[in-house]
């Protein structure tokens, strides 16, 4: 594997929620990369801390949310530390973001054309005139049928498929050297979902576009991933590229997860689900938070798994998994 | 549990309208406990309790009989200004916290009085109003149809009109005192229950779990005394709160204007308006009714709002 | 758009003639005599019965109405019993005072409203947002006309011989008076004629008068009079309006385009202004046709307090003096006035959200 300089390096990020009483961590010291040209895609259940992680990133927390400790390198800065006007002169430029719900993402009251436009006002610092021109441009480039028509339509009358293009014309106006997907596709119908994919990975093969890719769909990674990190409870519990992690899951959770997915064609009676509930944020066990539902334990118990919280330990080729019984690579 | 019971509790398993079958105590904590845990709701229903206290205790507290007029019986000049001893009032003069109104009747014990009037006032216009608007909105949304539109229809033009103009006119052709003006106020407030009630009764009647009740023969009617009607009433409850807050102020307007409350009824509307070209002369015989009209009408608001914010199902996380 | 336009009109057609016919019945339904009312107690039935006969009030109902109908399609509202001149006239003298009372009250309720609002959602509970939320919450509860006579105490009264003070009543000081702008700029007209009352009606904005015959004496004592009574009549409307902004803008800023808008790299200022308040704004347009209501009926609590002679206090006076032509002109002006209103207010959500044309 060549060595090529990352784009973005996220390293031992934690943020945390207040809430009421106590402060709930969301996500808990985790580490990766992005190459250029790359797909890193984040997976986990709903609630594991993968979208929470991408607001991070982009300093796009509720007003409850705050990055505890952790650098988030991009270019030779740490984004959770520049000011906010520089912050807001990289969004939408360098670093975009899509979002889970596109009937929702887009202003109701504003035109198409005027919204994505902004974009090219905004960072590109374009006469109005310019930026719907550019504006245009991008709707063809996400392949918007009668685009022409559509600049002056609202929000409210596209469809899911069409709003998510919208998205991506928005999110690529710039040509950003990293794109954050937070559950793009989980909104849309499977056969639009494929759609918006190809799209994807069409526009990166051209523009050589870092992507982080957020969903709880296996299918999805399998498809679009070079990397991929899996997610628990907050933790980054398995990392390594797709292939090896797919073929040969380490940690206890991927392989459950990797058993659970329905074969077609196979003769089963039940499905293979995951015994036992995610333990909640505020009530977290002092070691290994899959522990409870570890289906491996009773092979070889050992009483770091529920005394300490594993670190990830480094198999081999960029593979990792935050376990104790899996230290070195089997 | 029969059949209906296990049918509706997996339905409802699916619903984000839980509250609809829990046990009707557990929900009424559950919203006491947050009410008061924000300071609107506290201070809302500090100031109610106060002039409730007031109200009950008024023969106890005021010094003088109301309607007692004291120009025999004390040296008083007509509306003299307060005398509090503690301020520096002569000692041989008697106490009259907030002095002596037109017809040599001590105010303050008026003012007092008058809380009696004007949470009476409150308590019954709205009354009127929910209990009308209440039954007309839920027959409308019900049987739908015709109905509905007669009963919308004449909720609409009792709405094409601002609503202290019309009491004012309905009012006129009744004839000035209180009781016409209470009803005239209902009349002009009731429209906004009867929509509400609509509202909510037609977006319940939606949810699946109704619509499989009665198809497994649950009685409509019953239906919807006691599933429907408690489950939308919750906004009603809110605007009522709000409403008795301008029930008072609208019956303080009228009375100003010499058409509800008639003299020699302590109402503090009617107070302030038979002072107001004396306001220059005597302004404490402006200035206590109407702070006594507004520390009413502040507590309710204030409770008011405070109950919303705690009946929000939004906030249920 | 023009058919959503088309619509609202249309449906108000019926609506004003139901508004037509309910002043009519509720005025005759006014118990007592119009003739003792106005003549008093002592009036026999003789002369009596040259009044009714004079004022068509011995015809049958429903011919009278005919006749009201007709007449009132043709702009003859009839005469006053009470003054016996046209109520025409009346309206023309009274009715600016009102409007120019009314709308100023709903222009400083908005704007100071709205500001109040933007700044609370702004700086969500800072000392700020919570100062101005118990001055609206307290502002709400105030009633109107004692807020009127408090303030005419402090600044007719207490403030009086320093710069502060403001005139307690009336819309000009005595010995002034407002010269009309056609009679300034010499333009020629008829005496009685409709043309006239037309422009009578609109030099009788005092305010704006001054202001287009640059008579700056007049327009400041105008203004002065004004002061009081809109910040009186403007209270209740302009709490209103700052809880409706607060709470609607709060909840916009929640909104998922608005993180969108954050992560295009939109500047936080036009966050606000280009992309949160358009949506924002959008509740408050709703109850501004409900506060019109309000402020209509403050006006009459207003007018009584500041002693304006403008609609509200004569309907009142008309109610106790069974003037029915006044009493059922000045209702059905006042509810085609909110009627209008409330239109506008229609026809502008359409043009502020695009997702309502679409009904």
């Amino acid at each position: 594997m060549s060595k090529q300089s990352a784009q973005l390096e996220v390293k031992n990020l934690t943020t945390c929620f207040r809430t009421g009483t106590e402060n709930v961590t969301a996500v808990d010291d985790i580490s990766f990369s992005v190459n250029k040209g790359e797909t890193l895609c984040i997976v986990g259940e709903s609630g594991c801390g993968k979208s929470v992680s991408a607001l991070s990133i982009m300093g796009l927390l509720p007003p409850a949310g705050y990055v505890k400790s952790g650098s988030v390198n991009f270019q030779n800065n740490n984004l959770l530390s520049v000011s906010s006007s520089q912050l807001e002169k990289l969004r939408g430029n360098r670093i975009s973001m899509i979002f889970q719900d596109p009937g929702s993402s887009l202003n109701p009251v504003m035109k198409i054309g005027d919204q994505v436009g902004e974009i090219f006002r905004i960072h590109l610092k374009m006469s109005k005139k310019e930026s719907l021109e550019k504006a245009l441009g991008m709707l063809k480039q996400v392949e918007i049928p009668d685009p022409e028509s559509r600049m002056l339509t609202y929000p409210h009358e596209l469809s899911g498929g069409m709003a998510q293009r919208v998205m991506i014309a928005m999110a690529l106006s710039c040509n950003p050297d990293i794109l954050i997907a937070d559950e793009p596709t989980t909104a849309l119908d499977v056969t639009i979902q494929s759609q918006i994919l190809n799209l994807m990975t069409q526009i990166q093969k051209k523009t050589e576009t870092a992507i982080i890719l957020i969903t709880h769909d296996l299918g999805v990674v399998a498809e679009m991933a070079d990397k991929v990190l899996v997610m628990y409870c907050g933790q980054i519990v398995e990392h390594g590229d797709v292939k090896t992690v797919f073929n040969s899951p380490v940690h206890p959770y991927t392989k459950a997860l990797m058993k659970s997915i329905p074969i077609i064609g196979k003769k089963t009676k039940k499905l293979d689900a995951i015994p036992g509930r995610v333990p909640s944020l505020d009530m977290l066990p002092k070691g290994c938070r899959f522990e409870q539902r570890c289906s491996e334990k009773n092979i070889q118990i050992t009483p770091d798994c529920q005394g300490r919280i594993p670190p990830i330990f480094n198999l081999n080729n960029n593979h990792g998994s935050r376990c104790w019984l899996k230290k070195e690579n089997q | 549990m029969n059949k209906l019971g296990r049918v509706s509790e997996n339905l409802s398993k699916n619903l984000d309208e839980d509250l609809l079958l829990q046990e009707p105590v557990s929900v009424w904590k559950r919203i006491y406990k947050r009410l008061m845990s924000r300071r609107s709701g506290k201070i809302g229903l500090f100031l109610i309790g106060f002039v409730f206290f007031i109200a009950v205790a008024a023969p106890i507290i005021a010094p003088y009989d109301p309607q007692q007029v004291l120009i025999g019986k004390e040296k008083v000049k007509k509306r003299e200004a307060p005398c509090i001893h503690m301020l520096g009032c002569d000692i041989s003069k008697p106490a009259h916290l907030m002095g002596i109104d037109g017809n040599f009747r001590d105010q303050y014990s008026r003012i007092i009085y008058g809380s009696r009037i004007s949470l009476s006032i409150g308590f019954s216009t709205v009354s009127f109003a929910v209990i009308g608007g209440v039954l007309l909105g839920a027959l409308a949304a019900f049987f739908g149809g015709w109905i509905d539109n007669i009963i919308m229809r004449i909720m609409d033009v009792i709405l094409g009109f601002p609503s202290l103009l019309l009491a004012i006119a309905i009012v006129a052709v009744l004839g000035p005192g209180i009781r016409n003006a209470l009803l005239a106020i209902a009349i002009v407030t009731l429209p906004a229950y009867a929509r509400l009630t609509r509202a909510s009764v037609l977006s319940v009647k939606e949810l699946d779990f109704v619509k499989a009740s009665i198809t497994l023969g649950a009685s409509p009617t019953r239906l919807l005394l006691s599933r429907i009607l408690p489950n939308s009433l919750t906004p009603v409850v809110v605007l009522a709160t709000l409403g008795i807050a301008t029930a008072i102020l609208d019956a303080a307007g009228l009375s100003f204007l010499g058409l509800g409350a008639q003299p020699p009824t302590p109402e503090w509307g009617t107070m302030l308006g038979s002072e107001r070209n004396q306001v220059f002369s005597a302004p404490h015989l402006v200035f206590f009714p109407g702070i006594a009209i507004m520390i009413t009408v502040l507590g309710f608001n204030l409770f008011g709002d405070g109950l919303r914010d705690a009946l929000d199902p939004r906030l249920n996380n | 758009m023009i058919p959503y336009i088309l619509k609202r009109l249309l449906i108000s057609i019926p609506v004003l003639f139901g508004i037509l016919l309910l002043t009519f019945v509720l005025a005759r339904l006014i118990p007592g005599d119009p003739c003792k009312a106005i003549l008093g107690e002592k009036a026999t039935a003789d002369v009596c019965e040259r009044f009714e006969k004079k004022f068509g009030l011995d015809k049958p109902i429903t011919t009278q109405f005919v006749l009201y109908s007709k007449r009132v399609v043709t702009g003859d509202f009839g005469n006053s019993i009470r003054f016996s001149r046209p109520v025409t006239q009346i309206l023309v003298e009274r009715f600016p005072v009102t409007i120019e009372l009314a709308m100023g009250g709903l222009i400083v309720a908005i704007i100071v409203g709205v500001f109040l609002g933007i700044i609370s959602a702004l700086r969500h509970n800072s000392s700020i947002d919570v100062a101005t939320m118990v001055i609206a919450n307290v502002g709400i509860s105030m009633p109107v006309f004692w807020l009127g006579l408090m303030l005419a105490y402090l600044f007719g009264l207490m403030l009086k011989g320093t710069i502060f003070w403001l005139p307690p009543s009336g819309r000009l000081t005595a010995g002034l008076s407002s010269i009309p702008f056609y009679e300034v700029w010499g333009w020629e007209v008829v005496y009685g004629s409709t043309k006239a009352k037309i422009l009578e009606f609109f030099a009788n904005h005092y305010i704006l008068n001054a202001l287009v015959t640059g008579n700056w004496e007049i327009f400041k004592d105008a203004v002065r009079h004004m002061i009081l009574p809109i910040i009186a009549l403007s209270t209740i409307p302009m709490a209103i309006i700052a809880r409706i902004t607060r709470s609607s803008l709060l909840e916009v800023l929640g909104r998922d385009y608005i993180r969108t808008a954050k992560a295009k790299g939109v500047k936080s200022f036009d966050i606000v202004s280009k992309h949160a308040l358009r949506n924002a704004m959008l509740p408050v347009v709703t109850i501004l046709g409900l506060q019109m209501g309000g402020l209509l009926s403050g006006a009459v609590l207003t007018e009584t307090v500041f002693g304006l002679a403008g609609v509200g206090r004569m309907l009142v006076e008309a109610i106790y003096a069974r003037d029915y032509p006044i009493i059922q002109t000045f209702t059905v002006m006042i509810a085609v006035a909110y009627m209008l209103i409330n239109l506008i207010v229609d026809i502008s959500y359409g043009f502020l959200d695009p997702r309502v044309r679409l009904e």
